[in-house]
């Protein structure tokens, strides 16, 4: 377990000391909410209507870009095969690293929500509904981008392939995550969806991104 | 010692004699039965094909509603059904690959991709052509139609994995770990998509009550599905044996590069 909280400590120490790039991850989800009412124009009523969506859009997008650090400067440096043959195994390394890229990339996000929240002239209930919804359904969307980066941290140019294979994966979470933020109060159907796509991925996805590293380097 | 001998004769006739999947499953023997089952199964599926088209076209009624864009449907389901069905086959591949480490599983999942694309934009293709005169719109979000074109993605992401790698035995083996996350994960998405939006009809034809639609639509309908099925098949069969011959040119260019590089520093 101490060997678990050594990778996750190494993760977080790596991303806030020189060269790490989570801030610029947050920059760009503002930005790209802050980009909308350009392009549909500052109508408030609309853009209220469309903010969830639109949160949900820019959270994805960042979560996408930021795919491809989770396993890439491991696999350059040499670190991932030692972590092969490391006393826990690779799924309990794996699972870490999804726990730290998720305190990394999702955490900040939701900080930075209530910054588009006013951009967007959002109301305090939605923006709180909002707040939920990317709680419980950001790990689901990290745990299929281990998929992801696992499986294309052997290409050379595997960069934009991720995003390409993952993206149709994610669909179910978006459909539930803007439901619940759409969805009246009381009715907690997307809700408990969200929480299962949540829990079963990211149960799931230390075996098949673990299992997807292996058979890469063989 | 008697026992004991006995068990080693049957060790080696076992040795000798696997079982006659594997034995058709070798990628030699593949080659050698495959060449000569192609044209029979050309020419069966030629057949099922005029008879289905000759029923679709001549030999069953325009529908009360829809008048004569009903017979769009003897393309549409056929090619929708095979839309699934080769994902099917590439799970099955998958296992073959992850689990056996089969060459030829490799070979039928990379062959099947492109096929599965195909269908299931075949599958869009010919179901915008219907909706547009009994829906009044090409494209609508609707439940099935957005899980097929999020299934045609996946497809196209598969395709490009495979494209992507240099090594094919590895990419094999990465794309096997995609399919089957991709075959866990389709059904949630099938599942959520119908639950957001959903417009088009329920299944008619396998239902707890039986069919329900009259023999007269069945018989064009099952016989094009046939021919579909067969035609996929065919396909299949050949794509795999030009897999096959492109991976032995290859080797073969390898091997003959080699050969040269040792030639020139002698």
């Amino acid at each position: 377990m101490s060997a678990v909280f050594a990778v996750i400590g190494r993760e977080l120490r790596l991303a806030t000391r020189a060269g790490g790039d989570a801030l610029t991850l947050v920059l760009f989800f503002v930005m790209v909410g802050a980009v909308v009412p350009f392009a549909i124009g500052p109508d408030r009523t609309l853009l209220a209507k469309l903010a969830p969506g639109l949160i949900w859009i820019a959270a994805f997008l960042s979560m996408l870009l930021g795919l491809d650090r989770l396993f890439r400067a491991d696999e350059d440096d040499g670190s991932l095969l030692l972590f092969r043959h490391a006393a826990i195994p690779l799924e309990a390394v794996v699972a870490a690293k999804v726990l730290a890229h998720w305190l990394l990339s999702a955490v900040p996000l939701i900080v930075a929500s209530p910054l588009l929240a006013v951009l967007l002239a959002m109301d305090m209930p939605s923006w709180g509904r909002t707040v939920l919804a990317l709680l419980i359904g950001t790990p689901a969307l990290t745990a299929f981008g281990a998929i992801g980066a696992a499986v294309t941290v052997s290409l050379k140019r595997g960069g934009l392939l991720a995003p390409v294979l993952i993206l149709p994966l994610c669909i179910p979470v978006l459909i539930f995550g803007v439901a619940l933020v759409a969805a009246p109060d009381g009715s907690n159907a997307a809700l408990l969806f969200l929480a299962a796509l949540s829990l079963v991925s990211v149960a799931f996805c230390p075996f098949a991104a673990a299992l997807a590293l292996r058979v890469g380097s063989e | 010692m008697e026992a004991e001998k006995a068990d080693v004769t049957d060790a080696a006739t076992q040795l000798k004699k696997p079982s006659w999947f594997s034995r058709l499953a070798h990628p030699g023997a593949f080659m050698s039965w495959s060449r000569p089952v192609l044209w029979p199964l050309g020419l069966a599926t030629a057949a099922v094909f005029a008879i289905g088209l000759w029923f679709a076209f001549f030999n069953s009624p325009a529908d009360y509603q829809m008048g004569e864009t009903v017979r769009i449907m003897y393309i549409h389901v056929p090619n929708a059904w095979l839309s699934q069905f080769v994902y099917g086959v590439m799970v099955v591949a998958s296992l073959g690959t992850l689990v056996w480490r089969h060459p030829l599983a490799d070979v039928a999942a990379k062959s099947a991709a492109p096929l599965g694309a195909t269908f299931t934009a075949m599958a869009l293709f010919s179901g915008a052509l219907w909706g547009r005169p009994t829906w009044g719109t090409f494209w609508e979000w609707d439940g099935r139609m957005t899980s097929t074109l999020i299934l045609l993605f996946i497809y196209l992401g598969i395709i490009a994995l495979w494209r992507a790698f240099d090594d094919q035995l590895r990419a094999a083996r990465i794309v096997a770990v995609v399919t089957l996350v991709g075959a866990l994960d389709i059904p949630v998405i099938k599942f959520s998509v119908d639950w957001w939006n959903t417009l088009h009809q329920p299944a008619s034809i396998i239902t707890p009550t039986g069919p329900k639609m009259p023999p007269s639509l069945l018989t064009p309908l099952f016989s094009m599905m046939i021919a579909f099925t067969l035609l996929f098949v065919l396909l299949h069969v050949a794509s795999m044996r030009t897999e096959i011959l492109r991976r032995r040119a290859e080797t073969l260019g390898r091997q003959a590069a080699a050969k040269l590089a040792t030639v020139g520093t002698a």
